[in-house]
């Protein structure tokens, strides 16, 4: 499928626009909350805007291959700047978590990272994040060549904690973890699938290239 | 919202009330959607008024009361309690009921009753949580209370807040109020009490009831499963983002001296 491509020139400038518009709801929320627009429990709605955006953006993030494989729509080059944007929203999630929500209470922040599931997986998927993030720059993915793809496989791990982390949270599950939990299991599900389905798609390709040719001859 | 006229009771908390913006906005009633502005937002079309429950079960007297008589009958009084959600959140909200006791005496429960079971109203079109595909409940909501829970002075059926009948959002027109129990033991928008002698079904109870008990009662050293029940959220306590410290959460949410004795010999680890 054929999608206008921008000059290469003008990918920085475009890329670094794109990073303003992601970071654009956290900052108007914050904006929002500070002059009492969060509604009645400001703290809470804030914290879970910030880690619903993450999502969101782990979600778009490992969209990227499925859309290049099924649509032929190539965003592989904007690929890093999701992913920033999902540890940058989980980083003010767990900032806001420490300091507004939890007042800096250590006790009370130990204990609930020791005792609850749902905290752990939200830690977890937070220090998962971290060698990912620090690992996104051209410098490391040239250091560490086929490593690097087998470390940015931990994704797949974040994605599931992240999206866990969000249904245990809430006392019921409402449609709209249920709608979360459908879409991260379908993007993980499409990579167990994924190397099947591209064998298939490629012998069919040759398949047919042949046919074409036989026909001529 | 009519006015309501209320005398003033005994059971009145001084601690700053709660915005009656924030205690109308701010709710959990799944019949209306499962967000916290879904029921003021989805609750226009309900209609409170006519209005009839059913009481009946183990009773010397079943019957089925108009609302206009319960308002007749029954003295309105004011009394500030605070709410303690099973979510880790609180408000201090000036209630307009009566006690749940003075209208089972009027039914005369029998000697075999032990328990008084609530039962909400279905109304899939006036209700939009009751109708479509994702349901997170069955429906009718249902709620129960011990015989001697019930009849507890605190323990009130309110018709309103704030001075005024009760909004569709906070269960209109007449609802439980328990405030030494977790908010969701305060069933809305009642259509049956039934006297039992086995202790009745809770909605949340039997979706989950490693989360949930029968008893709920507010405990700061029982934690939900998945989180702690030790301090709680004030809600309109911070003004924005900042300000809002957590409190620590009372046993019986504060009302210990009055009712740690309907639970004298029990675990309460155990009856959650």
């Amino acid at each position: 499928m054929a999608i206008p491509t921008l000059p290469a020139r003008y990918k920085p400038a475009l890329i670094w626009a794109l990073y303003a518009i992601g970071l654009m709801p956290g900052l108007y929320a914050f904006y929002l909350g500070i002059f009492g627009g969060l509604g009645a429990d400001p703290v809470r709605t804030f914290e879970h805007l910030l880690g619903l955006w993450a999502l969101r953006f782990l979600c778009l993030g490992l969209a990227v291959t499925p859309a290049r494989d099924l649509l032929g729509i190539n965003l592989i080059s904007y690929r890093r700047m999701l992913g920033l944007l999902a540890f940058y929203y989980v980083l003010a999630h767990f900032a806001v978590y420490l300091t507004l929500d939890r007042g800096m209470i250590l006790s009370s922040i130990l204990g609930d990272i020791l005792k609850r599931p749902y905290i752990m997986l939200g830690m977890a998927g937070l220090v998962m994040l971290i060698p990912l993030a620090a690992t996104s720059n051209r410098w490391s993915i040239r250091q560490l060549g086929p490593r690097w793809n087998k470390l940015h496989k931990l994704v797949y791990a974040i994605a599931a904690a992240a999206v866990l982390h969000y249904a245990l949270s809430l006392k019921a599950v409402t449609a709209e973890p249920a709608f979360y939990i459908a879409v991260v299991t379908l993007l993980l599900g499409y990579r167990l699938v994924r190397s099947r389905l591209m064998a298939r798609k490629r012998r069919r390709r040759n398949g047919t290239a042949g046919t074409t040719t036989r026909s001529r001859a | 919202a009519a006015a309501l006229n209320a005398k003033p009771s005994g059971y009145v908390l001084t601690e700053k009330q709660t915005s009656k913006q924030d205690v109308t906005s701010y709710n959990n009633f799944y019949e209306f959607g499962t967000g916290k502005g879904d029921p003021i937002n989805n609750s226009g079309a309900f209609k409170a008024q006519p209005w009839t429950v059913e009481i009946g079960g183990l009773v010397g007297k079943p019957q089925t009361i108009d609302i206009e008589t319960i308002f007749k009958d029954f003295p309105m009084e004011e009394r500030v309690y605070r709410m303690r959600c099973v979510e880790a959140w609180s408000m201090v909200i000036p209630w307009v009921g009566f006690p749940l006791s003075a209208l089972l005496d009027r039914v005369e429960p029998l000697g075999s009753a032990k328990y008084v079971a609530f039962e909400t109203v279905v109304r899939p079109e006036e209700m939009p949580g009751q109708r479509g595909l994702f349901q997170p409940m069955n429906w009718p909501y249902v709620e129960g209370l011990r015989l001697d829970e019930a009849r507890h002075p605190l323990t009130i059926l309110a018709t309103g807040l704030y001075g005024e009948t009760l909004p569709n959002q906070n269960g209109a027109p007449l609802r439980l109020v328990v405030p030494w129990k977790y908010g969701f033991k305060g069933i809305k928008s009642i259509v049956k009490i039934t006297l039992t002698e086995k202790e009745p079904p809770a909605s949340w109870n039997v979706m989950q009831s490693n989360e949930y008990g029968f008893y709920a009662n507010v405990n700061p050293a029982v934690d939900h499963p998945r989180w702690s029940q030790a301090t709680e959220r004030q809600i309109g306590e911070a003004s924005g983002l900042f300000g809002g410290a957590r409190m620590n959460t009372l046993p019986f949410n504060g009302y210990a001296e009055e009712v740690a004795g309907l639970y004298s010999g029990m675990d309460l680890t155990k009856f959650y």
